[in-house]
């Protein structure tokens, strides 16, 4: 008795848990469709001129195929990368394998503000200009932690003796990878994919010190905050870039935990 | 989600391979490794050599020099910086370990649908970490929300300046941004507690709390001080937060060094603070686990 009340008390705390997660951001699309240039209560009518505004603007246009440029190929090698390093560590039990991952997650416990400058004083020692390379390379370090994990809680659950199999009845190593293994993963790289994507796609500090002339959307959102007359419009463009991320993230989540049970260690 | 794993990043066991496997295993490795030095190793060590150096107009002096370092020490004004940045950050870590604590703790002891549950407490953390903040704004700005709907319903005349440009708001905003970072290591290091050491703790006589107390925390300590690294090392180096809800008051250090860089374009400086802000998160945060690991072990 005791007991259920216990779990009806953490139950309610979790409820509003989520709200304190949920609410502020759901007020971004709550104002979206407000008829007022003033995002302040009462809400004054329904409209969707704002995403009117927004789809006109071509200078939105330019940052948002910048950050898709950008988010395509970040999500294309981190996993690629992430890819023979989760198989190194996980298929060769190697000495200094622990080191490895330490370092690869080491992006994640530095500031972002440190990575975007060490790397704007290596372009220029090097004599490069900044770039959306330069933007791409820095992506590339934060994700791939993600994409190592991603992908080594797949390997992890690889039953070796498949490959084994395939090898001893004549495939060759290259074929068994493709036949076997590789499909095996698909969904631990189609997660990491698209996580990376998310990830480069949603990033502002780093490219901020990184991409020169050159706008990615999260700088040119950054942009507009500076001119209350344009938040309407950055409100409507941050609701879509709210919706579309989170329907990415719970197709990566479900793609993840296909073929396998919830597995809490993976998650 | 993956960020539980990197926690939990286990040192791979077992015999030593034979060569020709580890030579192909160190293959593979190579790429990844190589982005790490270009990208990573590197950028830091230029930065840290930057950080010995001086700006003298619009070139640089190479001369080795702790001048830097004793301007950003000396200053008094960027003394306050670091330690408003070090308050700052650690007010976060508590409010987020804190209130993240019974969230995992219900998801690992309580709830049904836990992979339902994770995933939905991660989305918010995979989404614009930019317009999180922003939503911030919007929420307790002067004809922000909060005022515009209070003042709506009349419970105040004049809108609450107190709510948004000062230390608190950065809190909030941070504590509500970084919260999945919480969440998810106390939730592996709750999930991996044996349950019949519980059983065995409520025949023995504990009462909850105390079982609680005795079992349960002590057990989940490697994934709140994981959680609380995980936070408190990135938030105190944290731009955009002070920058949209900080005000005058709520300005952190990366906002002097994005200055230096930016707009003073005097990069020694500006390398010296960046280094120096890690370096003090780095003592302060090997102090503060030492001191809660010791704390613990009394406790037992």
């Amino acid at each position: 008795m005791a007991r259920k009340r216990h779990a009806r008390g953490f139950f309610a705390y979790a409820i509003f848990y989520l709200a304190f997660l949920y609410v502020p951001v759901l007020f971004l699309p709550v104002f979206s469709f407000n008829n007022s240039e003033f995002i302040a209560f009462p809400l004054s009518g329904f409209t969707t001129r704002w995403y009117g505004e927004m789809l006109a603007d071509t200078a939105m246009h330019l940052a948002l195929w910048n950050s898709l440029k950008v988010g395509a190929c970040v999500a294309l090698s981190a996993t690629v990368l992430g890819l023979l390093t989760a198989r190194a560590l996980t298929r060769y039990r190697l000495r200094g394998g622990g080191a490895v991952l330490a370092l690869a997650s080491l992006p994640l416990f530095i500031p972002d503000i440190v990575l975007g400058i060490s790397l704007l004083i290596v372009l220029n020692r090097v004599g490069l200009p900044p770039s959306l390379y330069a933007v791409a390379l820095g992506h590339v370090l934060i994700c791939l932690p993600f994409a190592i994990t991603v992908l080594m809680s797949r390997f992890e659950g690889f039953d070796r003796s498949l490959e084994e199999a395939s090898l001893d009845l004549g495939e060759s190593a290259w074929m068994t990878f493709w036949r076997v293994t590789f499909p095996l993963v698909l969904p631990g790289i189609v997660a990491s994919l698209l996580l990376c994507f998310i990830v480069s796609f949603d990033e502002f500090l780093i490219a901020y010190f990184l991409a020169g002339t050159d706008v990615t959307l999260p700088i040119y959102i950054w942009g507009q905050l500076r001119f209350p007359f344009q938040l309407p419009k950055v409100l409507a463009l941050g609701a879509l870039i709210l919706v579309a991320t989170a329907g990415l993230v719970v197709l990566a989540e479900w793609v993840r935990g296909l073929g396998r049970r919830a597995h809490p260690a993976g998650i | 989600m993956a960020v539980a794993d990197i926690i939990q990043a286990r040192r791979p066991r077992g015999g030593r391979v034979r060569r020709p496997e580890a030579a192909r295993g160190y293959a593979l490795l190579s790429p990844a490794m190589i982005v790490m030095v270009v990208a990573l190793a590197a950028p830091m060590l230029l930065l840290a050599l930057y950080s010995f150096w001086t700006q003298a107009g619009l070139s640089l002096d190479t001369h080795f020099t702790l001048g830097r370092y004793a301007e950003a020490l000396g200053r008094g004004s960027w003394r306050d910086l670091f330690w408003r940045s070090l308050a700052i950050s650690s007010a976060v870590t508590l409010a987020t370990v804190l209130l993240a604590y019974p969230m995992a703790y219900f998801v690992a002891f309580h709830a049904r649908a836990k992979f339902a549950w994770l995933i939905l407490l991660t989305i918010p953390f995979w989404t614009s970490y930019l317009l999180r903040v922003f939503a911030w704004k919007v929420i307790l700005g002067y004809n922000g929300v909060i005022n515009s709907g209070l003042m709506d319903l009349g419970l105040i005349r004049q809108p609450l300046e107190f709510l948004l440009y000062n230390p608190f708001a950065v809190v909030v905003t941070l504590a509500h941004a970084w919260a999945a970072f919480a969440i998810l290591p106390i939730y592996v290091s709750l999930e991996k507690i044996d349950r019949s050491l519980l059983d065995a703790a409520a025949d023995l006589g504990d009462g909850p709390l105390r079982r609680f107390l005795r079992v349960t925390l002590p057990l989940s300590l490697p994934g709140v001080i994981g959680a609380a690294v995980l936070i408190f090392v990135p938030t105190t180096g944290d731009y955009v937060t002070p920058t949209l809800v900080g005000g005058p008051g709520g300005v952190m250090i990366a906002n002097v060094i994005e200055v230096e860089f930016d707009r003073i374009g005097d990069w020694p400086m500006g390398a010296a603070l960046a280094i120096a802000s890690m370096a003090a998160v780095g003592i302060v945060t090997l102090l503060t686990v030492q001191a809660v690991r010791l704390a613990a072990s009394r406790v037992r």
